[in-house]
């Protein structure tokens, strides 16, 4: 017993020293931070393991060039594992480094965040997950969900379906099939909204978490609601198996576009690979493939410090999403810098470079984006990819759709609070 | 607490069941609160204290759920979704009618109270892991109702927005007036709970978790003291939900999740059931450890690894690193932190004089 009390005693020594001795922040002179939030051990890891590398990847890139205006960026990487005071903790910590910017990541993050930011000044990022509403950068000044939100990623989707369907939406029927939880009901709404406008019939079938269970909604949109297309928005294992269960009932996949969170390799692996989910149409808010000047330039990085390219980079939805913020991100701090030479930049000033962002496509794997201070989505923009031959094969350019419903709702949840 | 007591002769029963039963422990606590009242939230940077705070949340809740699982026997798996009962309710009074935080709380966590009561109906007729099938079904229940009732919930992305606390003119937003704020709750249920604990009801409580039979045939309402006992702890749970509800200036769905519940039943079991300063230990420990683990993980591994590794383990070894420790400390003393923190204590009572 005694030695057990003696090694305790030790363990909570050490502890509490370690506590003490935290690594303080040394902030060299030139140096910008980036305070990034990471799922890689969470709900939601397939996602962090992956577009956590290629923020990383593209800010090396960036200061292998002599950084933003002569300014190195660092880059503090915090996991949260998708729970919410983790979260909470890590921002108070990129604040206390002197983060600018930071990358929030988890749609329960960003909501719990949102008063925090906007009370200190420093803008949050919510790429393609979090509240639809936050696109209004008036009410909310410091969130930027800078890529499409889920009302218009619905929207974009159901353009999609009337192309495909020739040109009208006239008594068709479409099916919404979603994981049942705030974020897979948010579109609900505006594609409602669509449905009166282009006369279709859309019915919903929820999804209950965990979303491994889907056979009965599945069996439903395919023998006895036989809908004309099908819009999915699962998360994490979910789009696997809706993938799995549509093939299963013998359901056309060219008749289902996945959201932007049901459209990965990983999804697809999960499926069964490529060639089970032939024909299924999945929604991006960053470039796919491997075939962007940018993924060359970090490849030729890795070249010349003698390194493989990471294994990560195979994963090209996820990745390229990295990459995606990592440029966002960094273009904000240079119209920041720019405005103020001397480097001392603080979250206002990023704030404003996002509002200065316009027309940066990065050769193709960003769409060109146009953020305002009223507009902090950028546009709203997608591309629609197909899995065909083994790969992803884009269908659609950059677009976005219906976005006066999609306004029309951003101005009717800003005047509800 | 942390005294070398001798000569202590109680010969009263008050005497045995006082708060402080030496008289130097008045003079603790009074040194207790000048240190957290007084020195830490003055001399630590904000970070620190928003880490104090969380832990602070934590504290509380994990005070009202061991109140029902230490001390009354009764598992339960709803703790999270009592804690969104409260969250909801307030939340709902603060922008529905514009009411004040004192107002606000207080409803939060007598709605809670009684829908804990409610859910606690099945711990008449069942006990131990069945008990915590029905409480479990309690937070899918309530989870699935805050989802889909949008009046309860305030619209299709379940997150209502709240207004910052504030007393008299002053808005408590910063880490600091929040440190305080909470630091009073904290203070209140730990009081709260001690002296509970030693009362006629706490005693009930403790007869029931021991044997519900005897207790019985000595003349407790069963009944009655179940649901008490469910009712208090969700209270707790219900104000735990409001502050969290006040720290984030929001409520969101996914804040309360069954997560939530397990991290809190896990708190009580590696603090020590059944104890105060276990709950408070149990709580600190779970919030802290990882928190520390990192720091620790961020000091050492960059000298062994690339940095693209380092971004890979650190998180993994930690969550593998947290779990080894919770079940080194189970090993070294199955009762939790605080018999192992008691059993350091009678050590060093007659330190160096073993025998």
């Amino acid at each position: 017993m005694k030695r057990y009390l003696a090694i305790a005693t030790a363990l909570m020594l050490a502890a509490s020293s370690l506590l003490g001795a935290a690594p303080s922040s040394a902030q060299s002179k030139g140096e910008i931070v980036i305070g990034l939030q990471c799922d890689r051990t969470g709900a939601t890891q397939i996602v962090g393991t992956v577009l956590c590398p290629g923020f990383h990847d593209y800010i090396a890139l960036v200061n292998s060039k002599g950084g933003v205006e002569g300014h190195t960026l660092k880059v503090i990487e915090i996991d949260h594992e998708y729970k919410v005071p983790p979260g909470v903790e890590s921002y108070e910590r990129h604040k206390k480094e002197g983060a600018v910017i930071i990358g929030v990541y988890g749609t329960p993050h960003i909501y719990a965040l949102q008063q925090k930011l906007t009370e200190d000044r420093i803008p949050g990022t919510s790429p393609g997950f979090g509240s639809a509403a936050a696109a209004d950068g008036q009410r909310y000044p410091y969130i930027f969900p800078i890529a499409a939100t889920y009302w218009s990623q619905a929207a974009a989707a159901a353009d999609f379906a009337k192309k495909q369907l020739g040109g009208s939406l006239k008594g068709k029927k479409i099916a919404y099939l979603f994981y049942d939880n705030p974020a897979g009901r948010e579109p609900i709404e505006v594609l409602e909204d669509i449905a009166t406008k282009e006369g279709f019939q859309l019915k919903t079938f929820a999804v209950p978490p965990p979303g491994v269970e889907m056979g009965a909604q599945v069996l439903d949109i395919a023998q006895r609601f036989r809908a004309d297309f099908v819009i999915s928005h699962l998360f994490g294992g979910a789009p696997s198996v809706s993938i799995k269960e549509l093939k299963r009932v013998g359901y056309p996949l060219r008749k289902v576009v996945g959201l932007v969170w049901a459209s990965a390799e990983a999804n697809i692996e999960g499926a069964g690979g490529f060639g089970v989910a032939d024909g299924y149409y999945a929604m991006q808010f960053a470039g796919v493939g491997t075939d962007y000047p940018v993924l060359n330039e970090i490849r030729e990085m890795y070249k010349k410090q003698g390194k493989p390219a990471p294994k990560e980079m195979a994963s090209t939805v996820f990745y390229n999403r990295g990459v995606l913020l990592g440029a966002i991100h960094t273009e904000a701090i240079r119209n920041a810098v720019k405005a103020k030479p001397d480097g001392k930049i603080t979250g206002v000033d990023v704030k404003n470079g996002f509002e200065k962002i316009s027309n940066f496509t990065l050769g193709g794997l960003v769409p060109p984006l146009k953020i305002t201070p009223q507009d902090h989505e950028g546009g709203g923009l997608v591309q629609i990819w197909q899995v065909k031959d083994g790969k992803f094969v884009k269908v659609t350019d950059w677009f976005a759709a219906y976005q006066d419903v999609v306004a029309k709702h951003i101005k009717e949840a800003g005047k509800k609070s | 607490m942390i005294h070398r007591e001798c000569g202590v002769l109680k010969t009263t029963y008050e005497a045995d069941m006082a708060l402080y039963p030496l008289p130097i422990a008045k003079y603790t606590v009074a040194a207790l609160a000048v240190l957290f009242f007084g020195i830490i939230p003055l001399a630590l940077h904000e970070y620190y204290l928003s880490i104090a705070n969380l832990v602070w949340i934590a504290v509380i809740g994990a005070l009202g759920l061991n109140i029902l699982v230490g001390y009354t026997g009764q598992v339960s798996i709803g703790h999270g979704a009592f804690m969104s009962v409260g969250a909801y309710t307030a939340a709902n009074f603060a922008t529905r009618l514009d009411a004040p935080w004192p107002v606000n709380l207080l409803a939060g966590g007598l709605m809670a109270a009684l829908v804990g009561a409610v859910v606690g109906i099945p711990s008449l007729r069942i006990k131990g892991l069945y008990l915590a099938i029905a409480t479990l079904a309690g937070q899918l229940i309530i989870e699935w109702t805050i989802n889909h009732v949008t009046f309860i919930s305030g619209g299709v992305q379940a997150s209502i927005e709240v207004a910052r606390p504030r007393i008299g003119p002053y808005v408590l937003a910063s880490q600091r007036a929040m440190y305080y704020f909470l630091l009073v709750f904290v203070v209140l249920a730990i009081v709260g709970t001690m002296n509970l604990v030693r009362s006629r009801v706490g005693r009930a409580f403790i007869a029931i978790r021991d044997q519900d039979i005897a207790a019985e045939i000595i003349g407790i309402n069963i009944f009655r003291y179940k649901l008490l006992a469910f009712a208090i702890s969700s209270f707790y749970a219900g104000v735990t939900g409001v502050l969290y509800t006040y720290y984030l200036g929001i409520a969101n769905y996914e804040q309360f999740q069954i997560g939530v519940s397990i991290d809190y039943l896990a708190m009580i079991i590696i603090g020590g059931l059944g104890s105060v300063l276990g709950s408070i230990f149990g709580a600190v420990f779970v919030t802290l450890l990882p928190i520390v683990i990192r720091y620790a993980m961020e000091a050492v591994s960059g000298v062994l690894f690339s940095q693209a590794t380092v971004h890979n383990l650190i998180p993994a070894l930690r969550l593998t690193l947290f779990g080894a420790l919770i079940i080194v400390f189970l090993v070294v003393e199955p009762e939790g932190l605080n018999r192992l923190w008691r059993n350091i204590r009678s050590y060093f009572r007659v330190w160096p004089f073993a025998y």
